[in-house]
């Protein structure tokens, strides 16, 4: 019996540069980048990609990947991503945010970029928390999360609001074409997330408007359990106030 | 070359279409909001994109995204909405993202705001001043010049009295063959190698070295001082008092030290165009000719220092002017008034008033 | 009736970087033939990592759970026994 050739179907993608990014064991903002990082190639983008990247931990990727990167300010990539994408049209343009930039610092860029139909892909990745300053609540953290600044009794209604479901009020706003929701915390989930971030891009390649994707993606450091059980900790605290489902499409 | 009969505000937009801006956002606020009506018409005749953004925050992000992108790209506004974009100066700045802002002052009251910047770091803005309608459309097309050039925010310090005033302008083309192309612009990488622009570090990939990345920054900083200061100087050959004043307040000054010559005064003036750099020689060669410098401007005292700092106790430095707005409070006061100054100035030069 | 010796074997595996990993077991949990166990041994980080037991169906699963990028997963064609 002859030894079969052995094929390599998955390694790193080749817009990688280098796996070594010092997040956390078991975080999901990498399996979220590898997802985007194949999408883009996949769909021959790469070359004319400008990634706005926000602040937050997942700022360690523009240092990691082979697409130009303009970074931004906390809260202020779909401000830095209109001014791009207004001129350089041609371009493939999405942000890269947390929760903590997109909807804390900076909710009314995104909503106003929504209102005016702006033809970049918005990218969420949404955990809960403040991870790169220490695990801090965010506008998203669901009531009962344990936080740094609600360690005592979780986030309560009384002091501390409701979270904002960013991706119900996009979908609200006339401007926006494609709204949509995933998550990384399985690989069915994962699978549901390239399906929907690859619509997402090709409503902004087809010049079809504003375009929104919100990934929950996994924080065991700041949720305070082990990666194992980031699975089930999104199935009980996450996925009932975000479920995953497209919210909005041309 | 022909000359234009234009209002300030839109002298100062043309002039930055006339040098290449593309890229326009702002947000309506007096005095400067006749930038914003004008770019929203007049941009995209030449293919260009004028944001009416909805917050001063937003409108500077954008420009950024714009500027990082290659585009020239400008946002006007003043000393609050000034305020507001200060994080993002600082670390444009940071970036090396060339852009132009133009500040329209109620007054002069925005001197430290401009040349000590509002924001953190060591940062410093290209400080500009005209005081005519004619220099404000040379200043600004030098601006972004000096922008592409260094790779740093310039500033251009106009204001009300600028802004709603009338003359006949000339728009002349730069000699711009000195400047690089942008290659460290972020268009999509093409066929060259992937990089960033960003104010966290160097742009490569993979080993971005932010702290060598600060200290490469501030090294420009004593670099382009030595090579952007400018000034204008007038009647200081016999002067025995000189007039240190900036912007649209200088011309008053200029007009008032004419009529105390007419008096036999032996008096000049000292009128810095760059305000960072300052021109510190400039003021301190003044210095040594003269008994007293007075320094007018339309503030509770900021300029001073900088004239205080180069003249270092040679002679004493009288504040002549003063926070003098009209009853809405946009900056044409009482002051102005020539009859005001000379009498200032008379004062200084008759030794009777307090340094 | 079953006949075993028929059944297509396609025989696969995975690479492990084990010096990148940081022991976070996603791996673990997520690999349908449950072949992949954590080490007693640490690694240079001070990681626990995983090994790679028989029975690899090449699912691709560990590949794309994994944060650190540790996995390269290798497929050859099914072939029946003779």
């Amino acid at each position: 019996m002859s030894e079969p050739a052995l094929k390599k179907v998955s390694a790193k993608p080749d817009l990688l540069l280098s796996t070594h990014h010092s997040l956390c064991p078991g975080c999901g903002e990498p399996l979220a980048l590898r997802v985007i990082l194949e999408l883009l190639a996949e769909l021959g983008v790469a070359e004319r990609t400008i990634c706005v990247c926000g602040i937050g931990c997942y700022t360690a990727f523009p240092g990691i990947i082979d697409v130009d990167v303009l970074q931004a300010l906390h809260g202020r990539a779909p401000s830095v991503a209109t001014g791009a994408k207004r001129v350089l049209p041609d371009r493939f343009v999405f942000t890269l945010q947390g929760d903590g930039d997109m909807v804390s610092e900076g909710l009314q860029e995104i909503i106003h970029c929504a209102a005016r139909g702006e033809r970049f892909t918005a990218v969420l990745l949404n955990n809960g928390v403040f991870g790169e300053t220490g695990g801090h609540m965010t506008t998203t953290s669901v009531l009962g999360q344990r936080t740094k600044t609600t360690m005592d009794e979780g986030r309560v209604a009384e002091k501390h609001g409701y979270p904002i479901k960013i991706a119900d009020l996009v979908a609200l706003v006339d401007g926006s074409s494609y709204v949509a929701r995933g998550a990384m915390h399985t690989p069915a989930a994962i699978a549901w997330t390239k399906r929907i971030l690859g619509e997402a891009f090709r409503v902004q390649l087809e010049g079809q408007g504003f375009s929104f994707v919100e990934i929950l993606t996994m924080c065991p450091t700041d949720w305070y359990v082990e990666p194992s059980e980031t699975p089930d900790w999104i199935e009980q605290n996450f996925t009932g106030t975000y479920p995953l489902k497209i919210l909005k499409s041309p | 070359m022909t000359r234009v009969l234009m209002e300030g505000s839109h002298a100062i937009a043309e002039a930055a279409i006339q040098a290449g801006c593309r890229f326009y956002a702002g947000y309506p606020i007096t005095p400067s909001t006749e930038i914003l009506e004008y770019m929203s018409h007049r941009l995209p005749q030449v293919g260009g994109v004028c944001m009416n953004a909805e917050s001063e925050l937003e409108a500077i992000n954008m420009v950024w995204g714009a500027a990082g992108c290659g585009v020239r790209a400008m946002i006007a506004s003043t000393g609050q909405g000034i305020s507001l974009m200060q994080e993002s100066f600082a670390e444009l700045a940071n970036a090396e993202i060339p852009c132009v802002i133009v500040n329209m002052m109620r007054g002069q009251g925005d001197y430290y705001q401009a040349t000590r910047g509002g924001g953190h770091g060591d940062y410093r803005h290209i400080v500009l001043a005209p005081h005519t309608v004619q220099e404000a459309v040379d200043l600004v097309m030098l601006a972004f010049h000096l922008a592409d050039r260094w790779r740093n925010p310039a500033l251009v310090l106009g204001d009300f009295v600028l802004g709603h005033t009338s003359e006949a302008v000339e728009f002349r083309q730069r000699d711009e063959s000195d400047l690089l192309p942008k290659t460290w612009a972020a268009t999509g990488k093409g066929t060259r190698k992937s990089h960033n622009v960003t104010p966290l570090g160097a742009p490569q990939k993979l080993d971005l070295k932010p702290g060598d990345h600060y200290q490469a920054i501030a090294a420009k900083l004593p670099r382009l001082a030595a090579a952007e200061s400018r000034a204008e100087t007038g009647l200081l050959d016999d002067a025995e008092v000189a007039v240190v004043a900036f912007g649209s307040p200088a011309r008053f000054v200029k007009f008032a030290v004419h009529a105390c010559r007419a008096q036999g005064m032996k008096v000049g003036w000292v009128r810095p165009i760059s305000l960072w750099p300052f021109p510190a020689e400039t003021v301190a060669a003044a210095a040594g000719r003269v008994r007293a410098l007075a320094v007018f401007e339309q503030n509770a005292g900021q300029m001073i220092d900088d004239v205080r700092l180069a003249v270092l106790g040679k002679v004493p430095v009288v504040p002549i002017g003063g926070i003098s707005h009209d009853p809405s409070g946009f900056g044409v006061g009482p002051a102005l008034a020539p009859a005001n100054i000379i009498a200032k100035i008379t004062e200084v030069y008759r030794g009777k008033a307090a340094a | 009736m079953l006949r075993l010796g028929t059944m297509p074997r396609q025989p696969a595996t995975v690479t492990i970087d084990i010096e990148t990993c940081k022991g976070c077991v996603l791996c673990v949990e997520v690999c349908p033939p449950r072949v992949l166990l954590m080490s007693e041994d640490t690694n240079r980080m001070g990681y626990r990592y995983p090994l790679l037991l028989d029975g690899c169906t090449g699912c691709e699963l560990c590949y794309k759970i994994c944060p650190d990028y540790c996995f390269e997963v290798y497929r050859g064609p099914a072939e029946a026994d003779a």
